[in-house]
This record gives C-alpha cells, structure tokens and sequence, in this order.
C-alpha cells in the first residue's frame, strides 16, 4: 500500500511546481533580487572585460547564493502555512521524500533563474568564456546543486525559529564558505582560462556528496524536533 | 467525581467484558507526561481507548488536551511513559490515523479535489473513488475548480475533515473540529462522525460544542492540569 521513494518524490515536486506557478512568490522574488544584484554591480564598478573575467565568477555565485536564501524560506512557509507539514508527518510516507522533492523543486527554480540569468552576466560583463563550455555547465550543476542542498536543510531547520530570515544566513553561509570557495574558483579558472578548474569541481562533487549524504541522515530528526 | 488539582491522578484504565489484547486497543497511553521547560503540560495521564467508540476529551484552556491529542497523532513525543497504537508505536501505525489538528492543513492554493489527490499519494492511495466519496460525505463537490483559499471557513473545515478520513483510519483524532463553523456545517461533520462511529472507527475528539455530540459521543474524559481527572458518559462540566 505505500508508495514507492520516487513516487512521493515526484508527488512533492509536481506539487511544489502547481503551488509555485499559481502564487509565483518563490520564483518572482529570486528573480528581481538577482537582476538588482547585476544591474547595481555593473553600474557600481563598470569593469572592462578583462577585470570582469576575473570578478563574475564571485558576483555570480554570491547572487544566486543570496537569492535562494529568499527563496528557500518560501518554499517551507508554505509547508507550514495551515499547518500542513503536521499532515505530513502523521502520513505513513517517507519523510525523507519531502526533503528530496523540496531540493529538486528548489534546484529546478534555481537552475531556470540561472538560465534566465546568464545572457544579463553575458550582456552586461561584456563575457565571453575562454575555457571549456562543459567545465561551465558542470560547475554549475554541481554548484547549484551545493547550494540547494544545504539551503534546504537549513531553511527545514530555521524554519520554526521565531527570527527565520536571520536564522537561515546564519546557519548556511559559514558551512557554505568551502562550497563558494570552489564554485568561484572554479568558474574564474573557466571564464580566465589562466588554470584547471578541475581541482576545484572536485573539491565541489565532494562536497556536494558529503552534504547530501548528512543533509538525509539528519532531516527526521529536523523535521520531528519540538 | 471529579479531582481537585493537587491529588493524584485517577486511574483510567477500564475493564472490558471481552478480553482486548494491547494490539486490538486503539490507544494505549501508559503513564505518560509532557513537560515544556518548566511547565508540565500533561502529568502522568495513562488511558486505553476500546475499539468503535466515541471519545469526547474534555477540559479548560490549558490543560493539555492538544498536547495529548498530537501525542496520540505522534506529533509529539512524551516526556516520559509511552503510547501505543493498535499495540504498535505510533510511526509504525500512521496508516491507521486520521488527524485533523486547529489549523486545516491544506493547501490554499490547491482545490478540494487537488488536496486529497496529492495527501492521497503519502497513503498509496491510487483512485479518486475514496476522495470523491469522501468530499461528498462533507457536503463538497469533487469537481469544485476554486482553491480551497477561496473557501468559506465551514467549506474549509469541512475539507479538513474529508482529509482526514479518506483513507478510513481506524482512530481518528480531531481538534475542535466544531470551532467558526456555521451550525449547519456542525451538523454535517457530527454526522459524519457518527456514521465512522458506527463504522467501527475510534474517535478521539476535543471540542467545547457538546450539544452536537450529546447523542453520539460514548465517553467524555475530563483534563485538568494536564491529568486525567475522570471519564463519565455524561457531558458533565468541569469543576
């Protein structure tokens, strides 16, 4: 009688995404905190090509790191909006499936802003890569996916702390140093062409793996704490 | 009948004519306490609850009747003592359990429909059948297309209580069930209530509305203080 992993997984994701297009408070406030962060920077610094070779990489990351803090505690208010993570904790289903179909739902809300995102860096840079295409994709996933997944089990942990919006930042930004770390390196090392980034995509697939792993191992006990 | 506050609790467990294993018992609360920092919200409350019957939990603000209605749930954990469900603790019994708590816990932006279909899924339920049944035990059409946002606080409720008896759990626990519902929608729901009842569900039930309930509820068992102080099969007032 109990549904499979990946189908309450899927369940979760296909509702995240019905709740998201019909309220868009998720999507639509990530999305113009990233378009003021490229807009006020490139006006702040106006920086020649070359120098923004070299600084995107950050202002980049740190775009998309401060917009899914927006985002992320959206996505578990509405959980708790009418109290409906209480139904879901009296259910039979896994709750380990709720954290994955809320970081694949995140990760796909992340990922479209960054698709949305890149031609603005693009255009208002005055970019243009000079290492492997591929190397950018895969930091990216790989990125995102750091991101997300500690993102979102903070936010799952903050979430019923009075003071949430400082909460989240103070929790993930000090364990997401070595994540950023890699990311910006990384993408720097690709757009200047001036070393591998390959030490630093792996430094970040094991973070993404160690945390991924902790973040399951964990969230029962941060989902049933009182 | 009553206790004042101060003496120990009584004990609650009754004797059946037929013998009940523990695994046929709906709720077995052994001894069981909560305590919120310095406050004991429940104190040593140790209770069974028979197989069928109606349960009316009874009480004033405070002492401790949702506590103790989110610890049967296994929304809460005891501080000390144990509850079992159908003899089993209750994460491995979440499939016998329906749960309506203050709040509705559904989706404003999803429609009646769209609710139970997705609260379906936790349950491996597959058809439509038992949702479209029952919304219509409450009074809801299935094919309503407004968010349940949109709804009055009787529709909504009345939701709420579609979302807690569509898989048929065998215990069945509501939270003030009765509260900012026009009469008419009360009545609907202690119909409903009755029909499970009779159904063989157990239900355990908090409300201060007793009048709905006069001629269907089995048992009322009084809090105070966060103990178990009596349980009687008349509504009778707390002291």
């Amino acid at each position: 009688m109990n549904t499979s992993f990946t189908k309450l997984t899927a369940a979760h994701i296909g509702k995240d995404m019905r709740l998201e297009w019909r309220s868009r408070d998720v999507f639509n406030s990530m999305l113009f905190f990233s378009i003021l962060v490229v807009v006020i920077f490139s006006f702040a610094f106006e920086p020649t090509a070359e120098e923004s070779r070299r600084m995107v990489g950050g202002l980049f990351w740190v775009a998309f790191l401060f917009s899914t803090m927006v985002a992320l505690n959206q996505s578990w208010a509405r959980e708790l909006r009418n109290g409906v993570l209480d139904a879901y904790r009296v259910s039979p289903a896994a709750q380990e499936a709720l954290f994955f179909g809320k970081c694949i739902g995140n990760f796909v809300f992340v990922a479209i802003l960054e698709c949305l995102m890149a031609p603005l860096f693009v255009l208002f840079y005055n970019l243009s890569s000079v290492g492997a295409a591929w190397q950018l994709v895969l930091i990216l996933l790989l990125g995102t996916w750091a991101l997300v997944i500690n993102g979102t089990f903070f936010a799952a942990m903050s979430i019923r702390t009075r003071n949430r919006e400082l909460m989240l930042p103070l929790l993930l930004l000090p364990v997401s140093i070595p994540a950023v770390t890699g990311m910006v390196s990384a993408t720097t090392a690709v757009l200047t062409g001036e070393s591998s980034p390959m030490t630093h995509i792996k430094l970040l697939a094991a973070y993404c793996v160690v945390f991924t792993a902790a973040s399951f191992a964990l969230f029962e006990m941060v989902l049933n704490a009182e | 009948m009553l206790r004042s506050q101060g003496q120990p609790p009584l004990s609650l467990l009754k004797d059946t004519e037929a013998p009940l294993t523990t695994d046929t018992l709906p709720v077995q609360a052994k001894n069981v306490s909560k305590i919120y920092g310095r406050t004991a919200a429940l104190r040593g409350v140790s209770l069974e609850l028979q197989p069928g019957r109606f349960y009316v939990l009874r009480g004033e603000n405070g002492a401790g009747k949702s506590t103790l209605l989110r610890m049967v749930a296994g929304l809460s954990q005891p501080t000390q003592g144990e509850i079992l469900i159908f003899g089993k603790q209750t994460r491995e019994a979440r499939q016998e359990i329906g749960y309506m708590g203050h709040a509705p816990l559904v989706y404003d932006e999803l429609s009646g429909m769209e609710n139970l279909r997705f609260f379906a899924q936790l349950y491996g339920i597959k058809s439509d059948a038992p949702l479209e049944k029952a919304l219509a035990l409450v009074g809801l059409d299935p094919r309503l297309s407004r968010r349940s946002g949109e709804y009055s606080q009787g529709m909504r409720q009345r939701l709420s209580v579609a979302r807690a008896i569509f898989h048929q759990p065998r215990l069945l626990l509501l939270d003030e069930p009765f509260s900012n519902v026009d009469p008419e929608s009360a009545s609907q729901i202690a119909n409903v209530l009755a029909g499970m009842r009779s159904s063989g569900t157990t239900i355990l039930l908090i409300t201060h509305q007793l009048g709905l309930l006069a001629n269907i509820a089995d048992e009322f068992l009084f809090l105070s203080a966060g103990q178990l102080v009596s349980r009687s099969s008349v509504p009778q007032a707390t002291a």
